[in-house]
């Protein structure tokens, strides 16, 4: 049984360099990096110091504020550096691969006979953990707490998103572990949103609701889909997983093994041949992209256009992430660029741009914030490309004058940064929309947490 | 070197200085600045707000030439009524257009002149970058005033405008009241003997008053509220051969604006159309009053009151009024609800004021300020409504 989400408020941004249906496997990198500042909200405590031997699944280091909350080196080796920045935060803790990998052994398990509390000490004691996210405040899930329902979207609508379909195909079995496992931890149920017209994996598992969603993005995000199905109250917490990650939670269930290869997709029209590689979470960026990627002058992105990360071409692949894009840098100047028509940008509006006479052109966009910083100006524009109910310059504004009843009130428990992405990307003000709900919902998390 | 290296050179030494802004301000006039993404999403639509503000502008050069234009119309047809017998040959004249040369291109040149020198000032002492906003201000601001408004004159309402109705909130965007409604409001009352009557809305009418060529210029909305008898027909009222302010009389082109906005997705249609409903609503109000004989031809009312609706829509500034003034996001209703809202009672308002104040029977101005300063009421109750949805679904659960 399943029900339908159709979006109608939103916007598909087409751009060039589709990844190609074909996945290449890559040789292993030499070095390895787990980034601590992928996990939000975390402060870790690190376990492995520089020297250590570690097995793919041993502890890196725990979170200082949840001690049972670990994570896990995605493979065996040798912690060689560990980087860190201001007031010795650490930014990095970098591994150089073993040739041949060993894996730490946490034992098979059925998850059908698991509890509740087993599930979690599981998931805990294996670096699984930090694939659970929680709402409100979109950072690493408390475990203590217990979700209303559990979210996973299977459908990915961003601007050049690795289609799950294709990434996911052939892993049921993988899936269906991790999905039985997760319903223990929830009274209510584990949504999980496929396309309307996919061949998901997800469409014959049990112990799940099925959801098919239509329209155009951010019809994919998890918090469209939340709002969509079973909205967030004060007070109440939901966690959400990326199906990416449900796969490597099924296969340690499986296997006892914590191996987080995964797909990934190298996208964006600085690419010669967008395709798709397997690799590893953490592994050097520049093993994934060499002799296929154009770096003059290129932005490199770990994630997709909109709520990606900016990463250098020698950096690592986000522990979350599923796809490197790779986009021209917009460093130029335009002539007159603020009143000629334009054909090669997009454009919700039609004041001499064009991009509405040519609804399915790829286009090419690069960097350039194509205009400057200002206070908020335009109104009635974001509410065409947000979906959920919710007045998105009255919580921005909210959340910039730091007004905890009025954030709380106007939704701020329901959103996360990734919300606003398409709302500043439309930004006439080109006000930083995800930066303002970030540092809010830190806020909020801090008072009111 | 390139010109676009040298600017960009130059960028980079006054980075910093206390003129930087006053550069950029112009450097980013001609070339759209090389500034890239940092932190959030990387790639942006191809929409500023220069090119939001352009569009206004766009939308608003028919009626300043249709209003050079009729600047010398109605002074030659004042001298000279049977002109209006044809209106057409002798309305796009070179005459005409002489006229509107030498009195309506100094407004507009005063007007952005005093304005922008305001906005550098200002931009250099707080050390922000120059502002768009005044771009449609400056040029809003010589179309609704009448054409023999003096220089100095309106270079003193300018500034008042700009640095109290707007810098003294924020600069752009953090504005109350409509930047170029206050520079409206000011001079109708620091001078309102240049603002109102029956002499001031035609090129020489006030110089030649009491001289043996003395001419009327007499508005629609001046006759009706003296209940004396009107001399242009419904086609003039339309097309806007009539007397006025400078740009505001011409209904078709100010629809066609209307249109343009609309189109292009940068004025709200929703305050356009409640506008002109709240208009006529308030307008058959009236009507029905007359017709229901409340009121006697013998009552200060009753000329304006008579005046039949769809009337009311044409004349007066009440269709510039809806287009380009109530429309501003700024300072009018910002979500969707609370526009129809905020549209509806300045159209209601306007046409109440014109037909009471029969003194000075334009109320669209008074009826949009007052409209700005409840707009963040308005859109508060709108507001509420979604908390109060939101409160409801947690009661809903938790009983």
């Amino acid at each position: 049984m399943s029900k339908d989400i159709r979006i109608k408020k939103g916007l598909d941004i087409k751009l060039v360099g589709v990844a190609e249906k074909t996945t290449t496997a890559i040789s292993q990198s030499s070095v390895y990096a787990v980034k601590p500042e992928d996990f939000h909200g975390i402060i870790p405590k690190l376990i492995a110091k520089e020297g250590a031997e570690v097995k793919a699944g041993d502890t890196l280091f725990y979170d200082k504020s949840n001690e049972a909350v670990l994570f896990s080196s995605p493979v065996s080796g040798k912690v060689v550096e560990v980087i860190r920045g201001a007031r010795r935060k650490v930014l990095a803790v970098k591994i150089a691969a073993d040739a041949t990998q060993s894996y730490k052994d946490f034992g098979t398990k059925d998850a059908n006979n698991m509890s509740a509390e087993e599930v979690k000490n599981h998931l805990l004691a294996s670096g699984c953990w930090p694939f659970v996210k929680q709402r409100p405040f979109d950072v690493v899930a408390n475990p203590d707490q217990a979700p209303k329902a559990i979210f996973v979207s299977a459908y990915a609508s961003a601007p050049l998103a690795a289609d799950l379909d294709f990434t996911l195909a052939g892993k049921e079995e993988e899936l269906q572990a991790a999905v039985t496992a997760i319903s223990k931890l929830t009274q209510g149920k584990v949504h999980v949103s496929v396309g309307k017209n996919s061949n998901s994996p997800f469409a014959n598992l049990k112990d799940i609701q099925l959801h098919k969603v239509s329209g155009p993005h951010p019809s994919g995000n998890v918090g469209t889909q939340i709002a969509q199905i079973d909205p967030i109250n004060k007070g109440e917490v939901v966690w959400t997983l990326s199906a990416q990650d449900l796969v490597v939670i099924g296969e340690m269930l499986l296997t006892g093994r914590l191996n987080l290869e995964r797909t990934v997709a190298l996208t964006g029209s600085k690419f010669a041949t967008p395709q798709y590689v397997t690799a590893i979470a953490g592994a050097n960026v520049a093993d994934l992209v060499k002799g296929n990627l154009n770096s003059d002058n290129t932005r490199v992105i770990s994630g997709n256009v909109l709520s990606g990360t900016e990463i250098k071409e020698d950096d690592f692949l986000g522990y979350y992430d599923n796809q490197i894009t790779a986009i021209p840098e917009g460093d130029d100047y335009e002539f007159f660029g603020w009143n000629k028509p334009v054909f090669d940008k997009v454009s919700t509006s039609r004041a001499l741009t064009f991009s509405w006479l040519t609804p399915n052109k790829k286009y090419d966009l690069n960097t350039n914030t194509n205009g400057e910083h200002r206070a908020f100006v335009v109104t009635g524009s974001y509410e065409q490309v947000f979906p959920l109910d919710i007045y998105p310059m009255q919580l921005l504004k909210a959340f910039m004058y730091k007004d905890l009843d009025e954030m709380e009130a106007l939704g701020g428990y329901e959103v996360a940064p990734e919300d606003f992405a398409l709302t500043e990307f439309i930004c006439v003000s080109k006000q930083p929309h995800q930066k303002i709900i970030r540092e809010g919902l830190d806020l909020m998390r801090e008072e009111l947490g | 070197m390139s010109l676009k290296q040298n600017l960009h050179n130059l960028k980079e030494k006054y980075k910093g200085k206390k003129m930087a802004p006053a550069f950029n301000a112009i450097h980013t006039f001609l070339y759209l600045p090389n500034e890239v993404t940092h932190g959030g999403t990387h790639i942006k639509a191809a929409d500023d707000l220069k090119r939001t503000m352009n569009t206004v502008i766009t939308a608003l050069i028919p009626c300043l030439l249709f209003g050079m234009f009729n600047a010398g119309y109605q002074h030659y047809a004042a001298i000279d009524p049977s002109l209006r017998t044809d209106v057409l040959a002798n309305f796009f004249t070179f005459d005409n257009l002489w006229i509107g040369i030498i009195k309506v291109l100094p407004l507009v040149i005063v007007s952005y002149g005093a304005g922008l020198i305001v906005e550098f000032i200002f931009a250099v002492i707080k050390g922000h970058e120059v502002e768009e906003g005044y771009l449609v201000t400056g040029m809003l601001v010589p179309l609704i005033v009448p054409i023999d408004t003096p220089l100095w004159m309106l270079a003193v309402a300018v500034v008042f405008g700009v640095v109290i109705g707007k810098e003294v909130f924020g600069g752009t965007g953090m504005n109350i009241l409509n930047p170029a409604l206050t520079i409206r409001a000011f001079l109708f009352f620091a001078y309102p003997t240049w603002m109102s009557g029956d002499k001031v809305w035609v090129y020489e009418a006030t110089e030649r008053a009491g001289t043996a060529d003395a001419i009327s210029g007499e508005t629609i909305l001046g006759s009706y509220a003296q209940n004396s008898e009107v001399i242009y027909s419904n086609w003039d009222k339309f097309m806007g051969f009539i007397p006025g302010s400078v740009g505001e009389t011409s209904t078709l082109l100010i629809l066609l604006g209307a249109a343009f906005l609309i189109f292009t997705k940068i004025g709200s249609w929703r305050i356009i159309v409640s506008t002109f409903v709240g208009a006529a609503v308030m307008g058959l109000i009236f009507n029905a009053v007359v017709s229901a004989d409340v009121i006697t031809e013998s009552s200060k009312f009753y000329g304006l009151m008579n005046t039949p609706f769809w009337e009311h829509l044409m004349i007066g500034g009440l269709a510039f009024g809806a287009v380009f003034m109530a429309t501003d996001p700024v300072t009018g209703s910002q979500t969707n609800k609370g526009k129809w809202i905020y549209g509806f009672l300045i159209g209601f308002l306007s046409i109440m004021i014109r037909v009471f104040n029969p003194a000075y029977p334009e109320g669209v101005f008074l009826a949009i300020l007052l409209m700005n300063v409840f707009a963040p009421t308005i859109d508060h109750y709108v507001v509420q409504g979604n908390v109060k949805r939101r409160m409801k679904r947690l009661k809903a659960k938790t009983a």
